[in-house]
């Protein structure tokens, strides 16, 4: 086996076997799937007790118009006085009390209704009354200045634009959605990738500085491909934490429902429910629309630039924490050196989730997917959307030859910094180590 | 005698800092070569040199008449001053590591490991962690895996620091033996008296430059200067003592005796010899001691270094 082989074996052995990441590895997903199914319990619970409103509608125009839901029930009160009606209440322990006082004049009326209750009532009840009470009192304006209510509401036109490319593909504001979701999965997959395994192997050099086993395995072997075979042995080992991850999730998320019959399925069908309330059409069109979707995206390019700016933004950043790594002494040093590295990193997660969102092909997008040290969040968050080839082959250059820079930079202060011994690195520092 | 080692005019330096100046150093094969030098003297440096951790400015390293290059790492064996082991890897597993960075395969180190383990009576050791054993434990490891794969150079900084007294002389016998099965040894120490016992070449670096280097043997020749130590019982001390401070050169001397004598380090003219000064001293009195004074290794590091 040459060098580089038993480098990257031991690096990788020593990560996967290590106490703190098994447990990592395992209890990670299930924390995830821990508190996702409490949440579901929860808001299960919190469902389950049916609310009870009194309402007091002196007016008598609203009568009819509240609906019973399955834990909100509406309970009409007859003949008590405002005073009564609250005392009633109080003592029964409802959820609260609608008041509606007579008014003839409708807009007075409007803003006359009062909502008693024990303590804050919740935004989407009185939501859910307000409009109740809004789609009447329209109603019987538009009555009293004879208009047809019905009428007018069958006249209302709906507007659905069809979206479609020059090139003839069609697109939806369901499709950008599904774009958003890809493109900023795979950016924030990577940052998280980067931040996680970057420390890692930051902490790996700093280890070997401490033990002072450096200077052993240099005598042996050439720093930089230590350097290396640190990198690949910690991105296999990540590679594996985030496979079992994902296997675990998969695992974990079909067997605790069964197991504690908390229903996460009903939290997700509400999700879709709203969005297809929200795109008047049935839950079925959605899922088949968006599996459509799905299709019409450019899956082979997506994966292929997926794999490349993986691979060139992870190694970028990675080769840079090996170098703070080797520049320092302990872990409490690398602060002055942390900020800068995170910096870029942050700014294209921001950069991604605002303005890619906003418009996938803007000046600041573009310029942004450019930058190597963006590049491969932003830009992958673009691809989605379509961007022409060389566009993304030229970011991809950009990326690769920088990364070329960089490895040539932290290989150079990891080859002097790894020798150096309490001595505190300042910028001034490490620019002179360039010339050892 | 044939050289293993020749450094040819090398240079260093970092940045401003000049770490190694012109140095010319040879180390004749089968030797102990002490490398001497007070701290930050550019001993380490020169060390990394050969080992190719860095690489000279200047100059030229050949390793048995070959130029230096990647795959004499092989022939090396090198243990650093500042070394230590990964403290969570178990010591079987590491050793059996690090000697195939060195180049054998797994079974060559697995059977040489077995024997220097045996050897050393360190066998229960494999599947502990280093970080469960103490410091002088991890360092017998540490030389196990350093000479393991029977390099024709071993180089040693400091090897006896951190072992007790037991132990160090176990690890001395150890290079010994290494010595005369073959190898060829350098010896990086600031105790002078491992250097006086174990090295025959020795060369002394200060400063980044080299000042000394020779056989330990005719660099003391070089540095005695005719001086005797004399232990003398005279009948009239006083008067004794007077002849003697206007004839010769003379410093005053202790050292053990049973006799209440008068004792004096006596340095005659190179011209002179030995038989006369005893002659001279016999007419004086009762001769009680006398003995060349030979430089120690410790007076001749301080006396160049101070010099320089």
């Amino acid at each position: 086996m040459n060098h580089l082989q038993l480098i990257i074996k031991r690096e990788y052995l020593t990560k996967v076997r290590n106490k703190s990441f098994i447990i990592m590895t395992f209890l990670s997903p299930v924390i995830m799937i821990g508190l996702f199914s409490l949440v579901g319990y929860l808001s299960q619970v919190n469902n389950d007790k049916v609310r009870i409103i009194n309402v007091l509608d002196e007016s008598s125009l609203f009568a009819s118009q509240f609906e019973d839901t399955d834990n909100l029930k509406y309970n009409r009160l007859e003949s008590l006085s405002l005073d009564q009606a609250k005392a009633k209440t109080e003592k029964s322990g409802d959820y609260g009390l609608l008041y509606i006082p007579k008014n003839e004049n409708i807009d007075e009326l409007a803003k006359s209704i009062t909502f008693y209750s024990e303590d804050s009532p919740s935004l989407g009840t009185i939501g859910d009354i307000e409009s109740a009470i809004r789609d009447k009192a329209n109603t019987i304006k538009l009555n009293a200045s004879n208009y047809d209510a019905e009428k007018i509401k069958e006249l209302r036109v709906k507007v659905d634009t069809k979206l479609e490319t020059f090139k003839g593909e069609e697109t939806s504001k369901l499709g950008s959605g599904i774009k958003l979701v890809f493109g900023g999965a795979a950016g924030y997959l990577l940052f998280m990738f980067i931040i996680i395994y970057g420390n890692m192997i930051m902490r790996s050099v700093i280890e070997e500085k401490t033990s002072r086993i450096i200077e052993v395995i240099i005598s042996s072997v050439k720093p930089i491909k230590l350097l290396l075979g640190k990198i690949i042995g910690t991105s296999l080992a990540g590679v594996t934490q985030f496979a079992a991850w994902v296997i675990l999730l998969g695992v974990l998320s079909a067997i605790v429902p069964v197991v504690f019959g908390i229903d996460l399925t009903a939290i997700q069908e509400q999700q879709m429910e709203a969005m297809a309330q929200t795109q008047d059409s049935g839950l079925q069109s959605i899922v088949t629309d968006a599996i459509l979707e799905i299709q019409k995206l450019p899956i082979a390019n997506l994966v292929i630039m997926f794999l490349l700016f993986f691979v060139g933004g992870y190694l970028l950043y990675a080769s840079l924490y090996a170098a703070i790594g080797a520049a320092v002494d302990s872990e409490t040093d690398t602060q002055q050196f942390m900020l800068p590295l995170l910096m870029p990193l942050i700014l294209a997660v921001y950069v991604g989730f605002f303005t890619v969102i906003d418009n996938p092909h803007g000046t600041v997008s573009q310029v942004f997917s450019y930058i190597p040290f963006t590049s491969p969040v932003v830009m992958l968050m673009r691809i989605p959307f379509g961007v022409p080839l060389w566009q993304q082959i030229l970011s991809v250059v950009i990326l690769f030859a920088t990364f070329i820079g960089t490895v040539w930079f932290a290989a150079k202060i990891y080859r002097v910094g790894i020798l150096m011994y309490g001595k505190k690195a300042s910028y001034k520092e490490l620019a002179k180590w360039l010339k050892y | 005698m044939e050289k293993l080692l020749v450094a040819q005019n090398v240079s260093k330096s970092f940045g401003e800092f000049k770490a190694l100046n012109d140095v010319s150093i040879e180390v004749p094969k089968g030797s102990i070569f002490g490398l001497l030098g007070p701290n930050g003297a550019g001993k380490t440096t020169f060390i990394r040199i050969i080992n190719q951790i860095t690489m000279p400015d200047t100059g030229k390293v050949f390793l048995d008449g070959e130029a230096l290059q990647p795959h004499h790492i092989q022939h090396i064996g090198y243990l650093p001053e500042e070394r230590g082991l990964y403290k969570s890897m178990k010591v079987g597993e590491q050793a059996l590591y690090l000697a195939q960075l060195k180049g054998l395969s797994k079974d060559e180190a697995k059977t040489k490991l077995k024997y220097w383990f045996d050897r050393l009576e360190i066998g229960d050791w494999w599947n502990k962690k280093i970080q469960e054993l103490s410091k002088g434990m991890a360092q017998k490891i540490q030389f196990v895996v350093t000479v393991l794969h029977e390099p024709k150079l071993l180089i040693f900084d400091e090897p006896f620091s951190g072992f007790d007294p037991i132990n160090a002389n176990l690890i001395k016998d150890e290079i010994l033996k290494l010595r005369e099965d073959g190898a060829t040894v350098i010896f990086s120490t600031h105790r002078m008296e491992s250097v006086e016992e174990m090295c025959d070449h020795i060369a002394l670096i200060n400063k980044s430059n080299k000042i000394l280097d020779g056989k330990l043997i005719d660099i003391k020749r070089a540095y005695k200067n005719n001086t005797y130590e004399v232990g003398l019982v005279a009948q009239n001390a006083e008067m004794v003592s007077t002849r003697l401070k206007e004839k010769f050169e003379v410093s005053p001397a202790t050292f053990k005796t049973i006799n209440d004598e008068l004792q004096y380090k006596i340095q005659i003219p190179e011209t002179a010899s030995a038989n006369d000064l005893v002659g001279y001293l016999a007419t004086q009195g009762q001769l009680t001691h006398f003995v060349e004074v030979i430089p120690s290794a410790n007076d001749i590091f301080i006396e160049t270094v101070n010099n320089n």
